[in-house]
């Protein structure tokens, strides 16, 4: 796996858009001294990120480092109570006006998948669509057909999602994000929970959404992926932003000591 | 080294494990103590059944008007046909019986038209069911428009029974739903009175609450304002239900996994939203079991209105058994009783027996 991954890293090299062009992009997402506490934890500390727009930002570090909190943040499902979050051009605020609005805009990969059980594959694609963006339900089918095509699913439209493999599953979440066709993508450990034989074929979808030019924020483990398609990696611990680089650099030379570790860790076996 | 190249085909389970002698030996005889308790099982109920059989048909008087057609050993049924108008209609008038059996027709369609997954237009039903099916049957059997009115002291019997639990479910459900999203709700003072109210209701006997409902309301209201004794009835079993119900859906929202709720705020639905279109279609579903719990008990608990003086299926029952026209009868009034109840319940019971297969989808959360 990690050869193809690499594989694909060459022949996206071409596709890819470099980081010096990105930097005349609007900007997608910025966060500004955010912190945030549960309780008296101090889990954010004074974070500091923008991402532009067609950016893929890959975030990794250590369990209870924050990263899940910090991009869970972003869409408020957590609460940070210092500093700003301006999502698409709107600041997250309590109105639940401006929060309804920033999820509309941005789709969120959860480890779990977290499927509506109780609805089909194709009903789970064209909820949000239907009951948000107030689109016709014929329109919403076509569009969900198109996303499970996409990602190499159309055939399990009618089935439920407790039918379906864990890779499979993931996939559907994709497609179920991509159909509100949103402006970012958030991806929350995404193949954390599949088994090693189904990491693939959710990561293929990840790196053809990538090469489409999807604005992307994806906290995950997989190393080979972060090398493929991100334009930076931010390394996490304690709940600060240690080190953030280019791929290239972050991994062959990091600076930080703890980045070292880290990478040392999980590089190792 | 191993390499195994053929693959082996699947064969059959050996005939010990299927069939009616897999059956047998899984469930009845699996282990020395086992058959000991099925063996046992099986002396009771070839030394039950056969006399029981014989008092309620063999034995039994079916035809006749009065006590004297009694002369078997068996169970006296001539007394159900004898009381059949009271029990089905209590002391509703004669000429206007006609309104109660439409009511009855209506019902029927309506439940099964509502209930039934092959009926058409099922959410027409519904409305129905909520709307124009009170409002016709109000006229029906209360009267209006024409009918001549027929004072509810006068409802009883079986009717009565299902007036009772069909207006004690539909208010339960809902009132029930809201109160268990108030009591989890963020606001304090929502939160705080769902949780006052429940407890306090739940926490009283339905008796007790019946008889305020009966004795002491109307010393506390004011004099010119009178509420009819059913509807007081009627409204302090909704309620009692109602918190009832609302911890057996609090249950199944505390076992919703909270990546549901994740998923569908960061789609961007709003609570109401996300609560109808995915949080309660699964809480039902989970909470089936403990909704028709209830609800079987409701059925069977309208039965305390006695204690205020309305008549409804075991009432008019147990008023017959005192007539002395009528001795040593009280046997068959409760069996019969306790039958036709029987039926109801385990109606419902098979109903959402049916429902919880239809409804899974093959997720185990």
């Amino acid at each position: 796996m990690q050869a193809d991954v690499a594989e694909r890293a060459e022949e996206q090299a071409q596709h890819s858009i470099s980081i010096e062009k990105l930097a005349d992009a609007e900007t997608m997402i910025e966060l500004k001294g955010v912190n945030k506490w549960y309780g008296d934890f101090h889990v954010l500390k004074d974070i500091n990120l923008t991402v532009k727009k067609g950016e893929r930002i890959v975030v990794c570090g250590p369990s209870g480092s924050g990263k899940s909190t910090m991009i869970r943040c972003i869409n408020r499902l957590e609460e940070h109570q210092e500093g700003i979050i301006d999502v698409n051009g709107v600041t997250l605020t309590n109105d639940l006006k401006n929060i309804e609005h920033i999820r509309k805009d941005v789709g969120m990969v959860f480890q779990h998948f977290n499927l509506f059980p109780h609805l089909t594959v194709l009903e789970n694609c064209t909820l949000a669509p239907i009951w948000v963006r107030k689109m016709p339900k014929k329109e919403a089918e076509e569009i969900a057909m198109k996303y499970l095509e996409r990602v190499k699913i159309p055939d399990q439209a009618n089935k439920f999602p407790g039918q379906l493999s864990g890779g499979q599953q993931q996939r559907v979440a994709i497609a179920r994000s991509l159909c509100m066709n949103p402006e970012v993508m958030l991806f929350d450990e995404p193949t954390s929970a599949l088994d090693p034989e189904m990491i693939k074929e959710v990561l293929d979808v990840m790196i053809e959404l990538a090469q489409e030019g999807m604005t992307m924020i994806c906290v995950t483990h997989e190393m080979g992926f972060a090398r493929t398609v991100a334009n930076r990696v931010i390394f996490m611990d304690g709940g600060q932003i240690i080190e953030e680089n280019a791929p290239e650099p972050f991994f062959n030379n990091p600076q930080s000591d703890r980045t070292k570790l880290f990478l040392s860790q999980i590089l190792s076996h | 080294m191993i390499i195994n190249e053929n693959t082996i085909p699947a064969r059959p389970a050996p005939a010990s494990s299927r069939g009616i002698i897999g059956w047998l030996r899984a469930n009845l005889f699996s282990t020395p103590a086992n058959s000991v308790m099925s063996l046992a099982g099986l002396a009771f109920l070839a030394w039950a059944i056969p006399p029981l059989f014989q008092w309620v048909v063999l034995e039994a008087d079916f035809i006749g008007t009065n006590k004297d057609a009694c002369t078997s050993e068996g169970a006296c049924w001539v007394f159900v046909s004898a009381r059949f108008q009271q029990f089905m209609y209590g002391f509703y008038p004669d000429v206007e019986l006609w309104r109660v059996n439409i009511f009855f027709a209506e019902m029927t369609a309506v439940l099964v038209w509502v209930l039934w997954d092959k009926m058409p237009k099922r959410n027409w039903g519904g409305i129905w069911f909520l709307t124009g099916f009170p409002a016709t049957s109000f006229l029906l059997l209360y009267g209006g428009f024409g009918l001549e009115v027929v004072e509810t002291h006068k409802w009883g019997g079986l009717m009565l029974t299902l007036v009772l639990s069909l207006v004690g479910m539909v208010i339960a459900l809902p009132v029930g739903v809201l109160l268990a999203l108030g009591r989890r709700s963020d606001m304090p003072a929502i939160s705080s009175f769902c949780t006052i109210f429940i407890e306090v209701w739940r926490g009283v006997p339905l008796i007790t609450i019946l008889f305020m409902a009966s004795v002491m309301l109307p010393l506390f209201v004011p004099g010119d304002i009178e509420m009819d004794k059913l509807v007081r009835a009627m409204i302090g079993i909704s309620l009692f239900e109602a918190a009832l119900i609302a911890e057996v859906i609090r249950g199944g929202l505390q076992a919703m996994p909270k990546g549901q709720y994740e998923a569908a705020d960061a789609m961007g639905l709003s609570y109401w939203k996300g609560m109808r279109l995915i949080i309660m279609p699964q809480v039902f579903r989970i909470s089936i079991p403990g909704i028709v719990n209830t609800f079987v008990q409701l059925f069977k608990d309208t039965s305390l209105v006695l204690i205020i003086g309305l008549f409804d299926l075991l009432a008019v029952m147990q008023a017959g058994i005192t007539d002395v026209n009528w001795p040593n009868i009280s046997i068959e009034a409760f069996v019969f009783t306790g039958f036709v109840f029987w039926m109801f319940c385990f109606g419902m019971s098979r109903y959402s027996q049916a429902l919880e297969r239809k409804l899974d989808t093959g997720h185990k959360n």
